[in-house]
């Protein structure tokens, strides 16, 4: 489970985070939505430790992240998978030695658990046959399926996807929140999902936190979502034509 | 003082939390055949054609008959191997070495892969930088050492094959008044730029926020600083080492 706690966050004057409260469960798969410059990536990124908040508390089953040493910020670290918004693959390494990296970085196993280790999460995302390739030759779904195999190859207890569907079709999307959805009900990992996507918030939102302003304005679900009272939700959430038109608003 | 104070910063993330030593012998290694063998054809012509220069021009200006023809092969040598070899290719290197270690770890920022090391554990500045460093500070004695040979060859087959000058001046005048210490002040002069150019191109590279125009920047910035740096660390050693 991870908790977080009032978390405060300013760049210069800009008030990013305004003291974000929440619980994420395992085997969850939690939303957090809002729009562009709303503060989604910044509170992401304090949760998993690229940015140092100025107030609050990121606990992991009850360790506090922002203040454990550095064996136990390296432990939790190790738990956590993480698929960020452009996959973030190593240019010069195969799809097959993206996937293996942490393998060999974090652990001593031997030669035949990594391959047969890194073989299984590519095979989990359906990418058996794409291993030797670079990832300038690959698609950006693909892309993304390997980010989600090289974040689970870990067994992480904790994951962590960044816009997962951004620059993708609608239904590569699709695809990609299943497999998100899945991956976490499988292996019973607490999943937190930044994203602005309707498709994903319907699909997959067990949990959803929608974050205005720095501000956290609303909490429910997929079920909850469209009857919300909270016009800056129904702002965000009719944006769309469509489903405008759809719900008569 | 402020981005000074910074860089010393990130000098110290080099040595904290370092990997296994198995997986920085293999980086070195890569970085040795990126860093030193990628760079020999360039620091070859330069330095043949410096060598050249300095012997045809040297002969030019020394056209008093007093003055013995084996005196152009003294200064060519002299020349070589305290300034050019370790200056003038620690300057060319910091063109090509110094803005292709900038662009690539400036790249690694914007794509987030140096988020994705960190996220995973791993000291992402030791990981990627220390490697650097040392591979640079490995090769670059190397390619000082071959700059100044044929820096001298250079300028013996220009001066023989110009006519400024004969074989036995030549030699003689590379013979005259030979003082070893002149190799060990070249590649003292050598690792100093080599640190400097591998730490501050690693530098700015590393600390590139934005994209593409930002990273073009931080490679012209890593550039412009390690040229800057190499003068006046040149100046200074000159000083202590042989005033």
């Amino acid at each position: 489970m991870i908790e977080i706690k009032n978390i405060q966050k300013k760049f210069g004057d800009r008030q990013v985070l305004a003291g974000i409260d929440g619980c994420f469960q395992p085997g969850e798969t939690s939303l957090i939505i809002g729009g562009s410059g709303t503060g989604k990536s910044v509170l992401l990124k304090c949760m998993i430790g690229l940015v140092q908040p100025d107030l609050g508390e990121v606990l992991y089953d009850g360790r506090n992240f922002l203040t454990a040493d550095d064996d136990t910020r390296k432990a939790i670290r190790r738990e956590m998978g993480v698929l960020f918004q452009g996959s973030a693959l190593f240019d010069s390494k195969s799809v097959f030695d993206n996937v293996r990296f942490p393998l060999d970085m974090l652990t001593t196993m031997t030669e035949e658990e990594k391959v047969e280790r890194a073989h299984a999460s590519l095979q989990r995302v359906g990418l058996e046959n794409a291993e030797q390739r670079m990832p300038s030759e690959i698609s950006g779904g693909m892309k993304k399926r390997v980010g989600i195999a090289r974040a689970i190859v870990m067994n992480p207890k904790y994951l962590f996807c960044d816009e997962p569907n951004s620059g993708l079709d609608p239904l590569t999307s699709i695809k990609i929140d299943q497999l998100i959805k899945e991956i976490t009900d499988e292996y019973k990992i607490t999943t937190v999902v930044i994203t602005h996507d309707m498709n994903s918030m319907m699909e997959i939102g067990e949990k959803i936190m929608f974050l205005y302003e720095g501000n956290k304005l609303w909490e429910g679900n997929s079920d909850t979502l469209a009857h919300s009272d909270v016009d800056r939700l129904n702002e965000f959430i009719y944006a769309n034509k469509l489903l405008r038109e759809m719900e008569g608003k | 003082m402020v981005t000074l104070g910074r860089y010393f910063i990130f000098l110290g993330t080099l040595f904290r939390d370092r990997e296994r030593t198995s997986v920085y012998l293999r980086l070195i290694l890569d970085e040795c055949v990126s860093i030193g063998v990628n760079s020999v054809f360039i620091v070859a012509i330069v330095s043949s054609f410096i060598g050249a220069v300095t012997c045809v021009q040297t002969a030019y200006n020394l056209d008093n008959p007093f003055v013995p023809r084996n005196i152009i092969a003294f200064i060519v040598r002299d020349s070589t191997i305290l300034e050019f070899a370790p200056t003038i290719s620690s300057i060319v290197l910091a063109g090509k070495v110094g803005s292709s270690i900038a662009g690539q770890l400036g790249t690694m920022r914007v794509t987030e892969q140096i988020d994705a090391l960190e996220v995973m554990g791993i000291n992402s500045s030791s990981y990627l930088v220390l490697p650097k460093v040392l591979g640079a500070m490995l090769m670059f004695p190397l390619l000082t050492m071959m700059a100044a040979f044929l820096g001298i060859l250079g300028g013996y087959l220009a001066g023989v094959l110009v006519g400024v000058i004969s074989h036995e001046d030549f030699i003689s005048g590379l013979r005259f008044d030979y003082n070893p210490f002149g190799i060990k002040f070249a590649l003292i002069k050598t690792e100093v730029f080599a640190f400097l150019i591998a730490t501050i191109s690693a530098y700015q590279g590393f600390n590139v926020s934005g994209g593409a125009l930002e990273v073009g920047n931080a490679s012209t910035n890593a550039v412009t600083a390690s040229c800057i740096s190499i003068i006046v660390a040149d100046f200074v050693l000159t000083q202590l080492l042989l005033a």
